[in-house]
């Protein structure tokens, strides 16, 4: 770690430069000083998001096996590559603040660290793979459009790619579920049941009400986070009533209604207590999703080995060159400048 | 449980010719080929490179901790060095 300021210098002179670097709309980038709770705030918020990546792969990798035409088999198989993907660019930004990716890993295999709650509900019909597409990858992005703009430069250039992604995710979702919603009276009832079970869940992703968020004042004040909870839900909202008329389906909500006078649409109450006992541990998959997660892990310990055991053999040096045959970069327009990686500086 | 992590890689992708490599992001493997095809897998699944480069982390030497330090102060009062600097009358063309 080279990001600990040498004792002589003023801290509140380093805390100032940081403060008028997240004023003036900067980036921060891995090795400007940051205050601790700055980096352990970022570190828990995109470690949860990476797990949330790669927990997600799994409600919907069930279906991969049973997809109803090799289009959407292929379709599907992106997909969860996709998911697989975007928790890589996520680790790697979160290894930018100084934090291994192994030690992520064994916290999320430990329970130590958090997934997204919503992948902890079960994938009961096909139709589910559209209802996550439409409405989980849907409120994902919601919330991730604003991160583009964290003030932590990985993080900011790790969600632009995600987004630009997701948005087939949600696209393919909504494709098959109108497709289902105008196939025979069975195929409609099942988007239907979809969408009834992963309304109020996808509604809960946006975290707790504005005044029981312990974290958002400070996440705003910092830049990390750009809207609130109650904010991007109502931005959900109002964004999916026209989708699923569209659909020729219904939401959940007897309380949905347009109101005039605020320009949103109204919905009914959120069942938080669902959503606090899902987060403790007990919702339908909870234990089934962190099993799966372990028993991939350690089956995969003997490619890893054998990959590292491979590389050992022959590379005397790990690096390029290393009886590996591969064309020289053009000398001298590599990038000099500063790497991301705090490794990288030992 | 997990064992040692691999060498931490970054990846420079050129998105089409003509184009010099840009950085793209970094990854874990074990070595340069693994590190290649990792690296197609995650940086170019949607066709965005025609060519990558990856380069051992721990062999980037980096200017200094501080991005904005005196390193670069030599090119700050040196204005003259843009065309902007030159006042040419009006009319005057091709200039």
């Amino acid at each position: 770690m080279t990001t600990t300021a040498p004792e002589t210098v003023d801290r509140a002179a380093l805390e100032a430069v940081f403060d008028a670097a997240v004023a003036a709309d900067e980036r921060i980038e891995p090795r400007d000083w940051m205050p601790d709770a700055y980096r352990t705030t970022l570190i828990r918020q995109i470690a949860q998001h990476a797990h949330s990546e790669i927990i997600g792969m799994q409600p919907e990798a069930n279906w991969i096996t049973r997809a109803p035409s090799l289009r959407r088999k292929a379709i599907l198989m992106a997909k969860v590559q996709d998911e697989a993907g975007h928790g890589l660019y996520l680790y790697s930004a979160a290894e930018t603040l100084g934090v291994g990716r192994d030690e992520l890993l064994d916290k999320l295999h430990a329970g130590r660290q958090r997934y997204s709650s919503i992948f902890n509900y079960p994938t009961l019909t096909w139709a589910d793979v559209g209802a996550i597409g439409w409405l989980v990858d849907g409120a994902a992005i919601t919330n991730q459009v604003p991160l583009c703009r964290c003030s932590y430069g990985p993080y900011a250039r790790a969600m632009i790619r995600v987004c630009k992604e997701e948005s087939f995710h949600q696209r393919q979702g909504y494709e098959l579920l109108l497709a289902l919603s105008r196939g025979t009276e069975a195929q409609h009832a099942m988007a239907q049941d979809a969408v009834d079970r992963w309304w109020w869940p996808s509604l809960m992703m946006f975290g707790p009400p504005d005044g029981e968020s312990p974290h958002s004042a400070q996440s705003m004040a910092w830049k990390i986070k750009r809207h609130s909870n109650d904010e991007l839900r109502r931005r959900f909202v109002d964004i999916c009533v026209p989708q699923a008329e569209s659909l020729g389906l219904t939401l959940p909500d007897p309380d949905l209604r347009w109101n005039e006078e605020t320009g949103h649409y109204d919905f009914g109450p959120i069942d938080w207590d669902e959503f606090n006992e899902v987060l403790r541990g007990n919702g339908p998959c909870n234990e089934q999703r962190l099993a799966r997660r372990r028993e991939a892990h350690e089956e995969g310990a003997w490619v890893r080995e054998a990959a590292a055991a491979y590389a050992a053999k022959h590379a005397p040096a790990p690096g390029p060159g290393g009886g590996t045959p591969h064309p020289t970069p053009e000398r001298g327009t590599a990038a000099s400048g500063p790497t991301e990686h705090p490794e990288a500086m030992a | 449980m997990t064992g040692t992590d691999w060498p931490l890689w970054e990846v420079f992708v050129r998105s089409r010719r003509g184009l010099s490599h840009t950085h793209a992001g970094s990854l874990h493997a074990p070595d340069a080929r693994m590190a290649l095809r990792n690296a197609r897998d995650l940086y170019t699944r949607r066709s965005e490179g025609v060519s990558i480069w990856v380069v051992p982390s721990d062999a980037i030497t980096a200017s200094s901790p501080d991005e904005k330090d005196p390193f670069f102060e030599p090119a700050g009062d040196k204005a003259y060095r843009h065309p902007t600097f030159y006042e040419i009358p009006e009319g005057v063309r091709h200039l």
